[in-house]
């Protein structure tokens, strides 16, 4: 599977019944409680954020919601958050450090939603404040990419101790479409993108992006969603383990040299 | 997030565009002429290069080069610049990168699109970071993520405040996801900064979208803008897409910014270096005490 092209990856992370969060959160997590809003003006359906168990242990959770049909989509904005989604999740994030439980994030958008409302509320700031913030949240995150990792607006979830990625997931700086567009002029020579901007699971552990590669069913996730949630906990199981052994100023040192190392440049 | 910021950047200012191929037509009023891209008037190049390249009719401040900002930010002769030599290499085999740069270098004489070093204003010694939009619209890549960090990192250990001129269509769609890592790279160097009680100022400039918009532009204690400027996140024609309909010109203006919170005060260029010394000398002094 691991030689599937990006192009034929981003049919099957599209494809009509690809497990989303409202899928899995269930499945890997027990006893989930929501918590809604940012506190400052209101709460974001295209991000899902609550308390939860994970094998026992307590854990935060927070995740970008893609709509299995068009009535969670339209309560999700299909998966594209607004700053107040942002600031929703910072919030539990400082919430989780100051209760010590390690913050679990699900990446699944195509990008930040790009609105008059969303500059208004300040988008930018949302997003360079979770970055920002969550470089130094004394406890664990773990991150994980299940379908799409659309641009800043993904990234804002991405800033953790490690990164996994499920093995058809796409990891991007600009969706392939609007990189079809900007260098061709043309949005439906998103395939011919796809291919070179190097965003499979395999392109970004050679990058040293993406720490881990969650296996999927042979045909995809869709084909067997209980499959896939078992990978992710057996995922997310081994990932807590290792930061759980470190001391808390050996994880941030690693968080944020994990980050400083990323730049192909000479002096 | 950042579809079509360079090619709406490109559209929307697009007279003063450093991106433009200059050879394909002989362009005569560019060089006699200022048209300004936000009320459209005409200017004599030589009044309005006089005026600080300032609209003298909508009060527009234009683009300068890093080396313009400096000249009139700095104390004379006090820059000594970090990281001259970096240049990026071509972490995504991006077709024609290793030429587009080449060629940029010599067009502008900057490697990348970042200068970064110790200066001072009036005599006070800070860490400066002047971003150039004539190099790829200053999108961040590996070496404005790296030279970013470094001056951050160095004014952390040297106990120095950080002056950050912004201006950014994004990140650098050559480099890929690797450009999308600089934001995550710069934010840190940014944090660990503001942990030690280091002050940081933002002067944001034309433009500053995208990717910067969205981590370290954002994250000033002190957030400055010069009149009339871009900033932003997402693309103008992206939202107006999105809306299907056309945005009014103030949208996504410093002052729309200011409006909604977003930056602490609008700055003329007359009057930066006058209100950097004196935020600078504000902060050097440590509150709680009145003199004897
Ligand atoms: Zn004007």
């Amino acid at each position: 599977m691991s030689d599937t092209p990006a192009s034929k990856r981003l049919d099957i992370i599209r494809m009509k019944g690809r497990p989303t969060v409202n899928d899995y959160i269930p499945q890997i997590f027990d006893d989930f409680f929501e918590m809604h809003g940012d506190r400052l003006y209101g709460d974001d359906g295209a991000i899902k954020g609550g308390v939860a168990y994970f094998k026992g242990v307590p854990v935060t959770v927070i995740a970008q919601v893609k709509g299995r049909d068009l009535e969670e989509n339209k309560a999700s904005n299909f998966g594209m958050p607004h700053p107040e989604g942002y600031r929703k999740a910072l919030r539990l994030a400082k919430q989780a450090e100051k209760f010590h439980r390690p913050v679990i994030c699900l990446i699944d958008t195509a990008g930040a939603f790009c609105g008059v409302e969303a500059e208004q509320r300040g988008q930018g700031e949302a997003i360079a404040r979770d970055i920002m913030e969550f470089m130094t949240l004394k406890t664990p995150i773990i991150s994980i990419i299940l379908g799409e990792g659309g641009s800043g607006g993904a990234l804002a979830l991405g800033v953790c101790d490690e990164l996994a990625m499920l093995e058809n997931a796409i990891y991007s700086v600009i969706s392939p479409r609007g990189f079809a567009s900007l260098l061709w002029k043309d949005a439906s020579r998103e395939k011919e993108a796809a291919d070179i901007m190097k965003i499979t699971a395999e392109d970004l552990v050679s990058l040293k992006v993406c720490d881990h590669i969650i296996p999927e069913p042979a045909e995809g996730a869709h084909t067997d969603a209980e499959a896939t949630a078992a990978a992710i906990s057996e995922y997310i199981f081994g990932a807590l383990q290792r930061k759980f052994q470190k001391g808390l100023d050996e994880l941030l040192n690693e968080r944020y040299n994990k980050f400083r190392a990323i730049g192909e440049f000479t002096v | 997030m950042l579809d079509d910021i360079f090619s709406v950047v490109r559209q929307r200012w697009g007279s003063s565009s450093p991106e433009r191929d200059d050879s394909k037509k002989p362009d005569i009023p560019k060089d006699l002429m200022f048209k300004c891209p936000r009320c459209g008037t005409v200017s004599f190049s030589e009044d309005f290069n006089l005026n600080g390249k300032v609209c003298p009719s909508c009060n527009y401040h234009s683009r300068l080069s890093a080396r313009e900002r400096l000249d009139i930010t700095i104390d004379k002769g006090s820059l000594q610049e970090f990281d001259k030599e970096m240049v990026s290499k071509n972490p995504i085999n991006f077709p024609d990168y290793e030429a587009k740069q080449q060629a940029l270098r010599a067009r502008t004489g900057l490697k990348d699109a970042v200068i970064t070093g110790t200066a001072k204003i009036r005599n006070k010694e800070i860490v400066i970071i002047v971003m150039d939009s004539h190099f790829l619209m200053a999108s961040m890549g590996s070496v404005v993520g790296e030279k970013i960090t470094r001056a951050f990192e160095y004014a952390t250990e040297h106990k120095l405040p950080v002056i950050a001129f912004t201006a950014s269509g994004g990140a650098r769609m050559q480099e890929g996801i690797v450009s999308l890592m600089q934001m995550a790279k710069t934010s840190g160097a940014v944090a660990r900064h503001s942990e030690a009680g280091l002050l940081y100022i933002t002067v944001m400039t034309d433009p500053t979208t995208g990717g910067v918009t969205a981590s370290f532009a954002s994250l000033g204690d002190i957030i400055i803008a010069e009149p009339k400027v871009l900033i932003g996140f997402a693309g103008r024609r992206v939202i107006e897409g999105t809306i299907r309909q056309k945005l009014p010109d103030e949208f996504q203006s410093a002052e729309f910014m200011l409006e909604n919170g977003f930056v602490d005060m609008i700055v003329e260029r007359k009057k930066m270096r006058r209100t950097l010394a004196h935020l600078l000398a504000l902060h050097e002094q440590k509150g709680g005490a009145f003199d004897e």
